[in-house]
């Protein structure tokens, strides 16, 4: 049964500290930010940090690295390509689950507001286990499977009109903003795959030199790997790649019918 | 060290920070509507039929009730769930084809059956009431 409150331990305390721009500012925006910390036993806490954002890079990236670099170096995220490839720095900002590399300040209004990917254990302040949303997606077996032989001397080869259907697909980079921005993820997580990882099943699906269809169909025929999908389209709305899982999902949905009758 | 083993971890915060969209919110609604008119629905159309059952006196209760202020609030209020409930519905049947997917299509047809339950309850008691009266 889905429990839609937080549990004792992860409820929000008021304790939270603030840290005020730095005097002479002019352009000035507050960043409150979601702080947990494993080691000093309390709950987590909102920290709100005021930037000049005349000093600030246009990103919320930019302002999170800020923070740490000139005011406390204790906030933790995880980051790396600060350009929308890596898929590391997807959380919630502002109420919708995104890049903050990608993120400008400047199309948030008033205070930005930030937390972790919703539902997700959390390591530390913004940083989630994603332990078993990357073990979903092994399970799914994301790799080309064949039965026939290779072609001699030659790889295994796809129309141009083949190869187009895999495009709103392979550039996925598996940021989990859309699976951690489902509904139905969050109460099922244990049991449906979710959006990332069934679009990524949709991908081998309808690859044109992939020879398990049957078989990867078998493996999501469930009441919850794959038809917890309700539709609720929060996967496609958040995508910052701008893909489309509900889609894809729809389609995988429509292959099992197809196969049926 | 075992005093300084770190606590459970917390789960994040989601539906008190996630902001709402049409999408999101007309599939809650569509459940929350099926909900209601398979129990309230079905409860009063079990009374209805037990008291049509019973007899001209139980029936005569049912009547005062149905026709009296809260018996038309409360028609109201079933006939906006299902008209709200058929629409999505429908929604869904639509998107089940693959298609209405695009993030614009999606969230209009959102808004259209909001819209459209609204229009079709005002347009039934207007029908209802302009016939027989309060």
């Amino acid at each position: 049964m889905a429990e839609f409150s937080l549990p004792a331990n992860s409820v929000i305390s008021s304790k939270g500290k603030r840290y005020p721009a730095p005097a002479g500012a002019k352009n000035v925006r507050a960043f409150k930010i979601y702080r947990w910390n494993p080691d000093d036993g309390a709950n987590p806490r909102y920290d709100t940090y005021e930037l000049d954002l005349d000093q600030t890079g246009p990103m919320v990236l930019d302002a999170l690295i800020k923070i740490k670099g000139e005011i406390d170096p204790t906030l933790t995220f995880r980051r790396s390509c600060r350009e929308g490839i890596c898929g590391s720095c997807s959380m919630n900002i502002d109420g919708t689950n995104t890049l903050a590399c990608t993120q400008a300040i400047g199309d948030i209004k008033g205070e930005v507001q930030i937390t972790p990917l919703p539902h997700m254990e959390v390591i530390k302040d913004l940083v989630p286990d994603f332990k078993h949303f990357y073990a979903q997606y092994a399970s799914i077996k994301p790799w080309l499977q064949t039965v026939t032989p290779a072609p001699a001397n030659e790889e295994r080869l796809q129309s141009v009109e083949d190869r187009a259907k895999l495009d709103g697909m392979y550039e996925c980079i598996l940021c989990a903003c859309c699976s951690t921005s489902c509904p139905s993820y969050w109460w099922n997580s244990d049991k449906f795959l979710g959006p990332a990882v069934l679009l990524a099943a949709y991908r081998w699906l309808a690859d044109s030199r992939d020879e398990m269809t049957g078989e990867r169909l078998d493996a999501l025929e469930d009441p919850f790997r794959l038809y917890r999908c309700h539709t609720i389209m929060n996967c496609s709305n958040v995508c910052p790649k701008g893909l489309n899982p509900a889609h894809a999902i729809a389609e995988i949905k429509k292959m099992m019918v197809e196969r049926a009758v | 060290m075992a005093a300084n083993r770190p606590t459970a971890r917390p789960i994040s915060p989601h539906l008190s920070v996630f902001k709402w969209r049409f999408t999101m919110a007309v599939s809650i609604i569509h459940r929350a509507t099926g909900t209601a008119l398979a129990f309230g629905g079905g409860v009063l159309f079990l009374w209805w039929l037990l008291a049509a059952a019973s007899g001209p006196d139980a029936y005569a209760v049912f009547y005062s009730v149905a026709r009296g202020p809260i018996g038309i609030l409360v028609g109201v209020g079933l006939s906006w769930v299902f008209f709200q409930h058929l629409l999505s519905g429908l929604r869904h049947l639509y998107m089940d084809t693959g298609a209405g997917y695009g993030l614009a299509e999606a969230r209009s047809s959102a808004v259209a059956v909001f819209a459209g339950a609204v229009l079709l309850t005002v347009l039934l008691w207007v029908a209802i009431l302009s016939t027989k009266g309060l």
